[in-house]
């Protein structure tokens, strides 16, 4: 689930900052600069695990700031295609059900990765897996709202959300209504068709 | 801003949640400032999450009892990691974590493989009891030993994605600062 990223990165440390210790000053900026963010293709960075190594620092003219390269490992979260995690259902649509773990929200299970036969329940909004006890009955079995769900990774799709230049081609409108801009910078694809995924409560007899 | 690896080394949710423990306490990182407010945010949520797992209450001695044990089964490093993280009591959760484990594990080694689970990994729901639930989160050392851990794991399936032991050992402060003349020039 969480793996060490290696990265490299110019450290600027500002003047005023120059009474702390320089590695305490470095793992603060660090920390500020990466910490619940998502780095493209890398995952969400949670907190810098260690500094590797500290290269000269060179001064500026015109700033009073020193600029150093620091190689250091940070703990990001970005579990491998595969895996098996736990989560617990934020909310559904008719597209699929969508899983939150807390520090991270953007996992979502499409409709067709669900236990099969699965049918959606417009009326409250949830999904629900018709299991066949025998050939004449079904038991319904809802996905509730906070309810535990265990689920695969299928795929990850990171999305590059730096900002682009200023829209030339419609400059009428100054209501952003670009869905693009409302994308999360990283998603989750998973599923839960197989047997002991899905919610918690269905398999612990 | 560089990416020198990307996955340079896989963790364990226990490694994770005791350096987080650790940034919340002010052991050996700062406890985050009021500028840091996505670092105290993203610590106090995956702290939320772990605490709720069972690795709350692993500590480096029981993993390396674990991992010795574990070895016979001849498992992927990936296929570990979950077992650890996840804590599987069924039959049905191997077979979910063990990729074709129909053909790599007979009926009798899963549920050998279960029981080596529940003796060595403590489970939330067994409670307090458990010993080394009320576990002191001493720091470095405890990182440090979680990672020699993880070192003898990656020895075990021929490192993909290898930690150097020196990196690893060294004190997370201890780093040489080549520049520190620069700064006090003038």
């Amino acid at each position: 689930m969480f793996v060490l990223c290696e990265m490299k990165d110019t450290v600027r440390i500002p003047p005023w900052e120059f009474k702390e210790n320089t590695t305490d000053a470095i793992m603060d900026i660090l920390n500020k600069k990466f910490a619940n963010k998502v780095v493209y293709n890398v995952g969400l960075c949670i907190a810098l695990w260690d500094l590797v190594k500290l290269e000269d620092s060179f001064i500026f003219p015109g700033d009073g700031a020193t600029h150093t390269n620091v190689h250091f490992r940070y703990v990001v979260f970005r579990p491998f295609i595969d895996e098996i995690l736990v989560g617990k259902i934020k909310c559904s649509s008719k597209e699929g059900v969508y899983v939150s773990m807390g520090f991270f929200d953007d996992i979502f299970i499409p409709a067709d990765a669900l236990q099969h036969p699965a049918i959606f329940e417009s009326q409250d909004q949830i999904w629900a897996w018709e299991y066949e006890v025998d050939e004449d009955t079904k038991h319904k079995l809802f996905m509730d709202i906070d309810e535990e769900i265990r689920f695969r990774v299928v795929d990850e799709t990171f999305t590059d959300t730096t900002p682009s230049g200023p829209d030339t081609t419609n400059t009428e409108s100054d209501i952003p209504t670009d869905p693009e801009l409302k994308k999360p910078p990283y998603t989750i694809t998973a599923s839960i068709s197989d047997s002991g995924l899905g919610c918690m409560s269905w398999w612990n007899g | 801003m560089e990416v020198i690896s990307e996955n340079s080394a896989l963790l364990t949710n226990y490694e994770v949640f005791s350096l987080l423990t650790d940034i919340q306490n002010g052991h050996g990182q700062r406890k985050p400032n009021k500028h840091q407010q996505n670092l105290a945010t993203i610590v106090y949520e995956t702290v939320k999450y772990l605490e709720n797992t069972s690795c709350k209450l692993q500590n480096p001695e029981l993993l390396k009892v674990f991992a010795e044990k574990v070895s016979r089964f001849n498992l992927t490093k990936a296929e570990k990691l979950q077992i650890l993280n996840q804590r599987p009591t069924t039959a049905v959760e191997i077979q979910l974590i063990v990729e074709e484990s129909e053909e790599r594990l007979t009926e009798e080694e899963i549920y050998e493989l279960l029981e080596l689970i529940s003796s060595c990994v403590p489970s939330i729901s067994d409670g307090e009891k458990v010993e080394g639930a009320s576990e002191d989160h001493e720091g470095k050392e405890e990182i440090q030993e979680g990672n020699e851990e993880e070192e003898e794991e990656e020895q075990m399936d021929e490192g993909e994605g290898e930690v150097h032991e020196e990196l690893i050992t060294e004190d997370r402060n201890d780093v040489q600062v080549g520049a520190e003349d620069n700064d006090d020039d003038d």
